[in-house]
């Protein structure tokens, strides 16, 4: 029994929360036109992930033999307590 | 071959042109996609081609059924085709004679078969197949290759001859590859082409090429990253004249242009498709 | 005579290890720059096709380090089928155990949020609850039951994921980041079917779980408020039924 006026006072919020969803959702019916998912201009789908290719490449890519490479991306300062670090190459 | 796909130029559609093709509306005879790119549940991919679909005859292309495979097709992959033929009633499917996987791994590449009795079999039964799950005729692509197999007892053209004698399957001549795949073979694309059964195209593609040079000449490499080639239009030029006019699609899938350059590809193999309807200025591209 | 098969065989092998399939022809001085054409295009195609997929996990290593890397997950983890926006699922787990990246301890959990976005922008599309539905839950608020569009994906991580991503987008200010900062992201596609990430509060992740596991609203909220006594789900309730992101409990089997 402790605990019906908080039960009663959420379900009031959540009422109070729904109602105002339902206007602002109302609004949104009305004015809502047929959606193509237009991408912002130069905005990249990159959730769309690669597509199927019926293309080769004349790119080299294929030949990956040595493991010499570290990490030597990011544009973010990260704060960490090695810092990017030093990598050992995989000895092979 | 009477085509369901109107005889004019169409494009391959990517998504970063959909806001200049809907709100401009083109005229172009058809667009074609990757049907392995729309088997996702919803999102934007289906909503921008159902936005297309309803402006424009389409095809489907598929790239992954693996119909020169040796394993057995994908059923649930040809469910998927199935649904999404359902879905958007295509004026056209097509597929290539190669293969694309082996063992349960997918490797997004076409990767060449020899021409056997054995393979042709193979590559019947799985066409049959599949014009049996999708309720339709299917046309079969050529292919670029870049080496051949001393196993081969088949000639390509006497070999997609045969296949749509069996199958009742129609072809995509894809003047592009009969260029890159002669090249490669050392071989004249004109004998190749006048070797080719052309009454049973139903659509031509044209893309562009790469080369690189090998001791014995060029190879050839269809990346579909540039304008056609000039060779290429001067084929085409002699094949839509031999054809009339039939559905023609620039694709370029590889560093994909400005919607103005694909569009004036489309606009130049246009105008020769419409050379042959009037019957005027024959091989004026030929040069 | 079955021979077809051997030879598939041997060519899918051989793109791997540069062994030549049986039968294979043209001038032997070239036969190798021939066939490496196909190993070539293999290989490229699958590592851009990742490379699309993950490519703040490529801006943290760097272009040379993601082709090795890929390289190496292709070897392992081909795609099983050509619908290649579901391939990627394992490589989260792929630089978890990767030694060379061992020194970006968050590259597994941003490789997660990135895959995330992607099942996101592919996901179905049943329609958002109306106004009128909506409506008609307040007047039931106790007993009201929604389910979560099938974009929405919970996400925790012990690493800033989130920050992380953001700060490899488009116009984004630079700024220090503490990695070891743990985040929970809610991962979703809005009306305009593109994809949102949201940093919630653990209070927030709770409702949010609720609502997955029951629908029921004063549940998931009550869950909530043991994590956080002062938790009001008002402010993300309307945000979620402004994306779109709130659907009826029947509509989820479409």
């Amino acid at each position: 029994m402790t605990h019906m006026p908080t039960a009663l006072g959420l379900t009031a919020s959540l009422a109070a929360a729904l109602t105002a969803a339902a206007g602002a959702a109302q609004a949104d019916d009305m004015k809502m036109e047929k959606c193509y998912g237009v991408a912002l201009a130069g905005q990249n789908d990159c959730a769309a992930g690669a597509g199927t290719t019926c293309a080769g490449t004349s790119k080299v890519d294929y030949d990956g033999a040595h493991w010499k490479y570290v990490p030597a991306g990011t544009c973010v300062t990260m704060k960490t307590p090695t810092g990017m670090g030093s990598l050992e190459p995989i000895k092979s | 071959m009477p085509s369901p796909l109107p005889a004019a130029a169409g494009l391959g559609f990517k998504p970063e042109h959909f806001a200049t093709i809907h709100q401009t509306r083109p005229a172009l005879g058809f667009f074609e996609v990757h049907a392995e790119n729309y088997m996702g549940d919803g999102g934007r991919p289906h909503a921008q081609l159902a936005a297309l679909r309803a402006d424009y005859a389409l095809s489907l292309h598929g790239v992954g059924l693996s119909i020169g495979g040796a394993d057995p097709l994908d059923r649930d992959h040809l469910a998927r085709l199935r649904r999404l033929i359902d879905r958007y009633e295509p004026e056209s499917f097509s597929e290539h004679l190669a293969w694309s996987s082996h063992g349960g791994d997918y490797l997004n590449d076409l990767l060449p078969l020899p021409y056997t009795d054995e393979t042709l079999a193979l590559v019947c039964a799985h066409i049959d197949e599949v014009q049996q799950v999708l309720g339709r005729r299917m046309l079969l692509e050529n292919p670029s290759t870049y080496l051949e197999f001393s196993q081969s007892t088949w000639v390509e053209t006497d070999f997609l001859r045969e296949i749509a004698r069996r199958t009742g399957c129609g072809l995509l001549l894809d003047v592009n590859n009969v260029f890159v795949a002669c090249t490669n073979r050392r071989e004249d694309p004109r004998a190749y082409l006048a070797d080719f059964p052309l009454h049973l195209v139903g659509e031509i593609h044209l893309g562009g090429h790469d080369a690189e040079f090998l001791p014995s000449g060029p190879l050839l490499i269809d990346a579909h990253g540039s304008p056609v080639a000039d060779p290429v239009w001067a084929l085409f030029a002699e094949v839509i004249d031999r054809t009339g006019p039939l559905p023609v699609l620039i694709e370029w899938d590889n560093d994909v242009p400005d919607w103005p350059v694909l569009l004036s590809e489309a606009r130049a193999a246009q105008s020769l498709i419409g050379q042959t309807m009037t019957g005027r200025s024959r091989h004026a591209l030929a040069s | 005579m079955h021979s077809h098969p051997d030879l598939i065989a041997a060519f899918r092998d051989g793109l791997a290890t540069g062994t030549l399939p049986p039968g294979a022809k043209a001038l032997p001085a070239e036969i190798d720059r021939r066939f490496a054409v196909y190993r070539n295009n293999v290989t490229h195609g699958l590592i851009e096709a990742l490379a699309t997929r993950f490519p703040v996990v490529k801006a943290l290593v760097g272009d040379d380090f993601f082709r090795a890397t890929a390289r190496l997950f292709i070897a392992q983890h081909k795609p099983t089928n050509p619908v290649l926006m579901l391939w990627g699922e394992d490589f989260p787990a792929f630089l978890r155990g990767f030694p060379p990246a061992a020194g970006l301890p968050y590259l597994a959990d941003v490789a997660r949020l990135e895959y995330a976005r992607g099942i996101a922008y592919h996901a179905a599309d049943p329609p958002p609850l109306t106004g009128e539905a909506l409506a008609r839950a307040a007047t039931g608020a106790d007993i009201a039951c929604v389910a979560l569009h099938p974009s929405v994906q919970l996400l925790r991580a012990r690493h800033a994921f989130v920050t992380i991503w953001a700060a490899h987008q488009p116009g984004a200010a630079p700024g220090e980041i503490n990695p070891l900062q743990e985040e929970i992201a809610l991962v979703l596609r809005n009306r305009l079917l593109d994809v949102e990430i949201w940093r919630l509060t653990r209070a927030e992740s709770l409702f949010i779980v609720g609502l997955g596991k029951t629908g029921h609203l004063l549940g998931a909220a009550g869950a909530a408020r043991v994590a956080d006594p002062r938790f009001d789900p008002t402010h993300l309730i309307l945000r979620l039924s402004a994306a779109g992101a709130l659907i009826s409990r029947e509509t989820t089997d479409v």
